[in-house]
This record gives C-alpha cells, structure tokens and sequence, in this order.
C-alpha cells in the first residue's frame, strides 16, 4: 500500500512537471472558425500533413465564423488559435478586441466563394423564391396597403400566388453563423429595400423593420447545418438555408429552390448569376508567423492551383474558385505583411 | 381462527370469514397492482434500451462494411519523374541527409498520383467503356494516392513495377454499392454520375470491388479528405490518455481524500463545510467544470488546447467528489470491531486504517473508480468548452498533442455534411463507445465479485 502510495505521488509529480515544461511549446497549427469553411480547411489541412511531412497536420476546429473570431482575438501565444477561418469579413469591432489584446497583425486570405441556398425535403413542391418574398414571409412587420403591420401571412401562397400553399417555416442560422449576415443582407436587406418601406420611417425603424424576424415562423439555428436537416426532417414543411456545398452532398434528401428565376450552382455561383454568394476568408494571426511552424507553408498551400485553384481538390469538394489573378493578389498581400 | 375470536366478536362466523376474504382479495389485489406497476416500469425501461440498442445497431452494422476495390498499380516511371531517393551514405551529418529526405519526400508528394491511379482503373474497366477522368476518380477515395504514394516513398525501388493494392472506395461509391442512398432515385438526386455507377457495378460483377470488414474504423484517425478511411483510433487513444489520466489523478487524491476526512480529520464545522461542499461538487454539471477548466487550465496556465492533458484534468475534476463520497461511504461501512481489535492489538492509526479497513473497502473503491471513470469516458460536455471538438487527423502521440475523445467523434460526424455515409459511421462510434462501456462496468462487476469473495 505504502509503495502504491508513492507510486501515484510521483506520478502526480510528474504530471505536473511535464505540463509546466512542455506549456511553451505547441507545433501544430491550430484553427478554428466558420462551419462553412470547416470542410475546405480540414481537407486542405489532412493533404498538408500528407506533403509535407516535417510538420504536424494542423487542428481544425468549429465554432461559426464569430465564435472562431472571438477565439482568434483573445490574444497571442501557445494557447491562442493562429487562424481563424470565416465566412464574411472581419468586423471593425471584432477588430478592436483584437488590437485590445494584442492582435495586432490580421493578415485576411480569400480563398474562393460558396453560395447560400434554400432547399426544402425533395418530397415537397418546388420553391421558386425571389428577395423580396422571403422578406415578406420572415419580417416581423410588412407593409400592407402602405403602411407597416404585424406580419398576416401564415403560407407561402399569400405571399404570393406562384408559392406552394404551404405553411411558412424557415430555418436559419444564428447569428455565430457568417451565413446569416449573408442571409440577411443579400436576401432580407435586399427585399426589404424593394418592398419598400412608407416614406418618413427613421434610419433606425428602418433597420428595424428590415432585421426583425418573425419568431413563430423562423427558427434560428446555432449548430452546423446537420441540426437544420434534421429540423427539415423533423418538419417537412421547413425551408433551410444551407451552403451551396452542404446542399451537393445531399441531393438525395433535398431539393433546392432558384432564386430570381437561377438555379443555384457552381457555374450560376461563379458568374455572380445567382445573387446570393459570399467570398470566404480565413485570417491569420501574423504574430504567430515564425513562431508557430509551417503557417506560411499551410498559406501557400491552400491558395496553390492544386488545392484551391480551378479543378482542384477543394472544387471537387463543392469550394467556388476564385479567378487565379485574386488569388495571386491575395498571397503576395499575405506576404508583404501586416496592412494596417 | 374463527372459534378463537368468536366470543369477543358480534359478528357471525361466516360473516367474518367473508370480512376477512375481502380484506385478503383487497390486500392481493394491491400487491398484483403494485408488481404489475413494477413490471410495467421494467418493461418500458427495457423496452426504451431495446430500442435504443436496436436503432443505433440497424443504423451502425453497414458501417463495419468497407468497399474495397482491388487494383494492380503500375509504378510508371512516366509519370513518377523524380531523382532517386537520397541514401544515408550520400550525406556528411544526418541532418543533411534528413533535409534532402524531406525535400524529396515532398517532390514526390507533389507529383500527379490520381494519374497512377486512374491508369489501375482504367486497366480493370470493361471494354468499351467511356468514362471521363473526372468521374472515374470519384469512384476510388482521395486517400488512394496517398497510400500509393507511401508503398513508393517506403520502397523506391518499386518504379517500374506493377503491385496488387487494395485502396477503399470513396464514400459516395460505398453509399451506392451498400444500398446506403436509395438506388431508385433519377440522376438529378445521386452523388454519382451514370457513368461512374455503371463502372461501380461492372467492377462488382467482375469481383474489382468486394465488402470486407472495415478495419479502417479501427486503424484510422478521423478525415475529412478521405471521408471513407475516416476512422476512431484518433479519439480512441485521446480518450485513453484522458483516462490515464483520470485514473493515476483521481483515485490516489480522492481515496487519500476520502481517508483523511473520514479516519484523522477531527469532525469540527470545517470538515462538515467541506463535505457540504463535495456532496455539492458531485451534482454541479459537467460543464461547469468545463468552463472552470479553460479559465484555469488553458488561460491561466497555459496549458496546450485540445489536449487530452487539459481534458483528463477537467474529467479528474469531475470525477474526484464521486471518488471520494464513494470511498467515505465503504469506509463508514467498516465494522467498528475490526479497528478496535487492530487498535487493541497495538498498531497504530495509521497502520489500523492501510493493513486493516483499506484492504476490506478494496472492492467498493475500485467498482466507484471504474464506474466514474466510466462516466468520464463519456462526458462530452466539458470536453467541448476546452477546444476539444476540434477536427484532428492525427492520432496523437503523446497526452500534449491535439486529439479528441470517442464522445465528442461522435458529436463531430454526427455534423458531417455527407448525411448518407456519417449516419452509420455515427451509429457505428456509438457502438464501439457503448462497447468499451460495457466492458468497464463488466470489470467492475467481475472484479468485484472477485475480490469481494478474497476478503
């Protein structure tokens, strides 16, 4: 028993001497961020460990672009992320948290582009769907007969005739999602804008009736996109906003609605056809450059034509390349350092 | 019975009998309505686990299925056009010769493997057949040039020659030849092009494809890349540093804890504080200890994140008050006698509590140790707030490096993208969780019978 005893004691020292020694020293480059990117970054990260075998795979976690922003901006070192992937551009406020506390050096990478879609259970009718209808399903308050009301449709088909008469439901992401800024500005802004508000509303009353859903009818969802099929699956009649790639991987179970009149694809995506796409990001922590192994290899990496480039491994992935000039724009920006 | 009471009652004897059959039937009639009610809970419990067991094992056996398509590689040397691979001899310091390793190394990572592989493929099609490059290669998974490209890099000497293979198919081609996406579906809603299921099921009527048991679930860490050879070893062996973790912790400080309080504290309002305080501790929920473990452990001590270090010190947290109210109570449960006889005899405190309880409490310590780590091994919750949720595709080395847990693998395929082929992988990693379970508490229950009968 006494031996026992001495035995875990010295193990317990041990422990804690390892930790302190081995707290300073960290070689795997370590990310976080929008679910969007999530799967680009994870494969790029695996082939990165495959071709170059002098550094570790890096560790990519989740978390929505503004829970991968706020890990980013909690300071340098060890225990800090080094890259933060995001799926809309950083925020001014999210920039000063970050000088704060002493993040100083935010190199941004575009990478390509993804579109965002609403699909509905491949059993239900086809939606053809335009800004301003889905504005005047979600808003909370709509002008009727030029004045703002609370909200009277309950299906589709009263909002317009050409929708199936079905229940209005929407499931969308929440707000640590950089989809939802996209969602909200490029379909709900934009309907709003052409609805038209009555003359004499204030800025603010305006942005109100603009960004205030219904909450009977939306459901806002944090997780990733899995948890808004299964809401889809739960309830036929919801309609999800997904990615354009999330959508390609699951054709079988859902059904994708046009908008304006476009199908959503690469190509429709690519031309700026289909209105409503987004650039994605990820930001690097330029402190950690030099100090952190193989960030600048990992950078280089994902930009080269291979991985991200027109008929790469991402693209086959469901990633929207960027035009080879943009990229090579955005590496020699990443390598002339910090812009600020 | 009815002579003896017949005097002191008014009733007549057949009246009584009657009374007292009444109150009998009333009496029987709780007692089967009460074992009925106890019936029904144990059925609907079982029948709430059988369903449970049923649905995740429906979900998870075709995920112990892997495809494999069998290949015979040509190792061209027109398409592997590289200088031959550095020979220690060549080199002055080994560090030379470990930095010309490494710079060949990644110009053979770079070559166009898929080129490799698609001429193996295109050897085993029909004839006739016309298929574009593009929808070939979406029939072997990303991983194939990878494990092509390891065979080289292992055994250089291999340009030139042809080498059977087997490499996995990817997981959309897996989801059409085991039925995991509904066949009968119009081309518009299948992953794969015509083209590339026409070849899928040519190659299994020629034999190029056959199921086997799906070892890589086994032997893989997690992917992304190569979604197919996504495996549990990673998370396996986070958990299991977790656990080592848990264990040379928890059980030394609790039960060492737990023998202070119980046999040398003096019994003041101070040690009644504190065991208010670890009652309480053993309620608070898993994730509390998760937020207490990224504030101290990761921003204060600067411990690695996603580590299993950081993780198996959160879970020891977590598992210290169940530990030591555990040991308390089989220390309480100790005869008094047996510490007066070995008092009598002469020891003292400290040998009457190590030679004579310690040894009786045994059994009851070690079925509370497995049963909490147990508990750990499926916490998820804590592990989350720690940035142990992250995508690892490494398995790791040491409790430093990045890893994950079984649970929280779970948790990340349930959120893959390609709902088809994660469904069952999920349902699979449920199993092997519930697996390694079983196989705890069943240790505690053996060991326990066991050391049970010794003492």
């Amino acid at each position: 028993m006494k031996t026992a005893l001495l035995t875990s004691a010295a193990a317990i020292a041990l422990i804690a001497g390892s930790t302190a020694a081995f707290a300073q020293s960290r070689d795997t480059i370590q990310i976080a961020g929008s679910s969007t990117v999530l799967p680009f970054a994870s494969i790029v990260a695996e082939e990165f460990g495959a071709v170059f075998p002098e550094f570790n795979t890096p560790v990519v976690g989740s978390g929505g672009t503004g829970g991968g922003l706020a890990q980013f901006c909690e300071g340098t070192g060890d225990n800090t992320i080094d890259i933060a992937n995001a799926s809309r551009h950083i925020r001014d406020g999210e920039r000063e948290i970050c000088t704060a506390a002493g993040v100083t050096d935010i190199r941004e990478i575009q990478f390509g582009f993804d579109g965002i879609v609403f699909a509905s259970a491949a059993s239900g009718p086809d939606f053809a769907l335009t800004p301003v209808q889905v504005y005047k399903a979600i808003a909370a308050q709509v002008v009727v007969d030029g004045e703002l009301v609370d909200n009277p449709y309950t299906n589709w088909s009263e909002v317009d005739a050409s929708l199936p008469d079905q229940p209005i439901a929407l499931a969308v992401p929440g707000s640590n999602h950089g989809t939802r800024e996209v969602f909200q500005e490029r379909v709900v802004g934009a309907g709003c804008e052409e609805a038209g508000l009555p003359e004499g509303l204030s800025e603010d009353a305006v942005e109100a009736a603009c960004t205030t859903y219904r909450q009977d009818v939306v459901t806002e969802i944090s997780g990733d996109y899995t948890e808004t099929l299964a809401r889809l699956n739960s309830d036929a009649n919801t309609v999800g906003v997904f990615g354009l790639s999330f959508y390609e991987q699951n054709t079988d179970t859902l059904k994708v609605a046009t908008v304006n009149g476009v199908v959503p694809s690469k190509q429709s995506v690519a031309t700026g056809e289909y209105p409503v796409s987004r650039p994605l990001f990820f930001y690097v922590k330029g402190q950690h450059i030099g100090v952190i192994p193989g960030i600048e290899d990992y950078v280089a990496f994902f930009l080269s034509e291979a991985i991200s480039g027109e008929g790469g491994t991402l693209e086959a992935a469901g990633l929207i390349p960027q035009p080879a000039d943009k990229t090579a724009e955005v590496l020699a920006a990443f390598e002339a350092g910090p812009t600020q | 019975m009815a002579t003896t009471s017949a005097s002191t009652s008014p009733q007549t004897a057949p009246e009584r009998t009657r009374l007292i059959r009444a109150g009998l039937r009333r009496r029987h009639r709780s007692e089967t309505i009460f074992r009925g009610l106890g019936m029904a809970a144990i059925v609907l419990a079982l029948g709430f686990v059988v369903l449970l067991f049923v649905d995740v094992i429906r979900k998870g056996v075709p995920a112990f299925v892997q495809s494999n398509l069998h290949l015979e590689v040509f190792f061209d040397p027109a398409v592997i056009k590289v200088d031959p691979a550095p020979q220690t001899g060549d080199f002055a310091s080994p560090a030379e010769f470990q930095a010309a390793s490494l710079a060949w190394q990644r110009d053979v990572a770079l070559l166009n493997w898929n080129r490799i592989i698609e001429a193996s493929l295109r050897a085993k099609l029909p004839a006739n057949t016309q298929i574009d490059t593009r929808e070939l290669l979406t029939i072997p998974e990303t991983n194939a040039r990878h494990q092509v490209r390891e065979l080289f890099v292992a055994n250089p000497a291999l340009l030139g020659q042809t080498v059977p293979v087997d490499v996995l198919a990817s997981a959309n081609a897996a989801n059409w030849i085991k039925g995991n996406i509904d066949r009968s579906l119009g081309d518009a809603q299948q992953q794969m092009s015509p083209a590339a299921r026409a070849v899928i099921d040519a190659f299994e009527t020629s034999g190029t494809v056959s199921n086997g048991f799906a070892w890589s679930l086994f032997t893989n860490a997690d992917s992304r890349a190569a979604p197919a050879a996504a495996g549990l070893l990673g998370a396996f062996i986070g958990s299991l540093y977790m656990m080592l973790i848990v264990i040379v912790l928890a059980v030394p400080i609790g039960v060492a804890a737990a023998i202070y309080l119980e046999e040398f504290a003096p019994k003041s309002r101070l040690t009644d504080f504190i065991e208010v305080n670890i009652n309480n501790l053993a309620a608070v929920p898993s994730i509390v200890f998760g937020l207490l473990g990224a504030a101290a452990f990761i921003n204060y001590l600067h411990l690695p994140i996603s580590a299993p270090l950081v993780g198996g010190l959160v879970l020891t947290l977590m598992t210290l008050p169940t530990i030591i109210i555990a040991t308390r109570g089989a220390l309480l449960g100790v005869s008094p006698a047996l510490r007066q006889a070995a008092l009598g005899m002469g020891a003292s405190k400290t040998q009457m509590v190590f030679h004579h309880v310690l040894p009786v409490t045994l059994p009851s310590i070690l079925t509370a140790t497995i049963l909490g780590v147990a508990h750990a091994l499926g916490e998820t919750a804590p592990l989350l707030l720690i940035g142990m949720k992250a995508f690892v595709a490494q398995v790791p080395v040491t409790p430093l490096d990045q890893a994950t847990a079984l649970p929280v693998q779970i948790y990340l395929w349930q959120g893959n993208e390609n709902r088809n082929f994660f469904e069952p992988r999920t349902a699979a990693a449920i199993m092997v969780l519930l697996g390694v379970m079983i196989l705890l508490n069943g240790t505690a229950i053996f060991l326990r019978s066991r050391l049970e009968k010794r003492v």
